[in-house]
């Protein structure tokens, strides 16, 4: 029986590994998923799992302790973010190209410098090549959700791929709300049993992992580890339904808020999607056909999904809580327009950077996103490209 | 041997021949240099066979016989680790043997 429990962000994540109980956990505190680690050192304290929990000097060795123990064919799992992931950096290529399925939970923070320790995406949003599996929540309850879902997704023999789970840093990590957390059973048996491809623990065959590659095999295994990203689809598809099924909350690649019949456009991920429906209910108050798209999953990139909800639109912005100095426009939006670009009948778009080291965007911040696209369905003109929400211009 | 595609490959970089390096002749590596072994300074230290990164010292019945340049990198550790007053081992031009590795 599913329980209603008060946690926050963190400690949804960590309730999630406390039911599914890998056999390692190592990870470094880092504001703010500290408290996931915090969480998790608590329960091992407590007795409550029996996997082991590594608190290592920092966060290079944490997903180095990771990778070890997941070749050694344990279900694994770690979280940080922002400075901390950026520490990982390396290791997180390692993980994603020995295929080593580790879960891990990013409370999404801003990058240094200035320093900064309120929430964007800055640092997922870096970490988007490394081959993971990149899954987006919008409250604590799909963080949860998610996290479960993670370990199905990356553990599966033809995904074989490490998946993070992001959460907004302090909006999401450390608001409470009541969630329905699953029975610790029931979770158990959906999460089912982890069956590595290849544990060093395993003597009775002799293999080696991770030697050098030289340029005549190098290109081959990098295709090899495209292909578990590539096949990952289908299996957040069954995963998702599976999950819906036995717990009764539904998940997409992205949802679609009142889309039906709009002709503008936002989309947006993570906790801002929450402010973006409240929006977008008072415009369509106002009479304006407007509605809202939030990507669930970045990794593999819905691309095809995306673009066939947003072909028959006039306008779309898209709006991202990083920024790519220098390129033209954020991930979401570039991949975006570069999903549609093949369709003859395609919205005008444009890309608005919002939300950096934890700024606040409010219902009319949207409001003044919808009232640009209004124009540009309009005019038919896009008269600036890329632009910023709640920032002193000056 | 013959060099699989990429859906052949076991998944994560996982090599499953053991012993394969054999078939990766590191000797095609050396550039100009190679050690010469000379047994009459040699004083079986085993420091040349200890020190060596491509296994590539020879020994036979427990006694160093030379060079076995089919791995040999010419890299010199063995040389300049070798104890003795008058060198066992000295690194020497190596140009003639080189035209003919290569192609090999």
């Amino acid at each position: 029986m599913s329980t209603f429990k008060p946690l926050n962000g963190n400690q949804t994540i960590a309730e999630a590994a406390r039911q599914v109980d890998p056999d390692v956990v190592a990870a470094y505190p880092i504001t703010p998923s500290t408290a996931i680690v915090e969480s998790i050192a608590q329960f091992k304290a407590d007795g409550l799992i029996k996997g082991e929990f590594v608190c290592p000097e920092s966060e290079h060795s944490a997903m180095s302790m990771c990778i070890g123990a997941a070749s050694a064919g344990g279900r694994v799992m770690t979280a940080t973010c922002s400075q901390g992931l950026a520490l990982m950096w390396e290791m997180l290529y390692i993980a994603a190209g020995l295929r080593l399925p580790i879960v891990a939970g990013i409370a999404n923070r801003a990058l240094s410098a200035p320093i900064n320790i309120h929430g964007d995406h800055s640092d997922t949003m870096g970490a988007r090549d490394a081959g993971w599996i990149h899954l987006y929540s919008e409250n604590c309850q799909e963080a949860y959700d998610n996290c479960l879902q993670a370990f199905r997704i990356a553990e599966h023999p033809e995904v074989m791929t490490p998946v993070l789970v992001g959460l907004d840093g302090f909006i999401i990590s450390h608001s409470v709300e009541v969630i329905q957390v699953e029975d610790d059973q029931r979770v158990k048996a959906f999460v089912g049993e982890y069956k590595p491809l290849f544990p060093l623990l395993d003597t009775s065959r002799r293999f080696t992992v991770g030697p050098l590659d030289f340029t005549d095999y190098y290109f081959e295994h990098k295709r090899s580890q495209i292909e578990g990203i590539e096949r990952a689809p289908a299996v957040i598809e069954q995963v998702a339904k599976d999950f819906g099924r036995e717990f009764g909350r539904h998940y997409g690649f992205f949802e679609e808020y009142r889309m039906k019949d709009a002709e503008i456009g936002i989309v947006v991920m993570s906790s801002a999607a929450g402010t973006g429906k409240d929006a977008v209910d008072e415009l369509r108050d106002e009479g304006l056909p407007i509605g809202l798209v939030k990507p669930r999953v970045f990794r593999p990139f819905p691309h095809v999904g995306l673009a066939e909800a947003l072909k028959k639109l006039k306008a779309v912005a898209v709006l991202d809580r990083c920024s790519s100095p220098g390129a033209f426009g954020a991930p979401l939006f570039t991949e975006i327009r570069s999903a549609l670009y093949d369709y003859d009948k395609r919205p005008k778009m444009v890309n608005y950077v919002y939300g950096l080291g934890g700024r606040d965007i409010k219902v009319e911040h949207f409001k003044e996103a919808a009232r640009a696209l209004v124009k540009i369905a309009e005019t038919g003109k896009v008269t600036q490209q890329c632009g910023y929400l709640n920032l002193r211009e000056g | 041997m013959k060099k699989e595609n990429w859906k052949e490959l076991p998944l994560g970089c996982v090599n499953i021949h053991p012993g394969n390096s054999r078939e990766n002749l590191t000797g095609t590596w050396r550039s100009g240099r190679k050690p010469e072994f000379m047994a009459k300074n040699c004083i079986q230290c085993y420091f040349c066979w200890l020190y060596c990164p491509h296994f590539a010292i020879r020994v036979e019945g427990e006694k160093v016989i030379g060079i076995n340049y089919d791995y040999c990198t010419g890299c010199g550790l063995c040389s300049e680790e070798c104890p003795t007053k008058e060198k066992a081992i000295v690194m020497v031009k190596e140009e003639i043997e080189l035209k003919e590795r290569r192609g090999r």
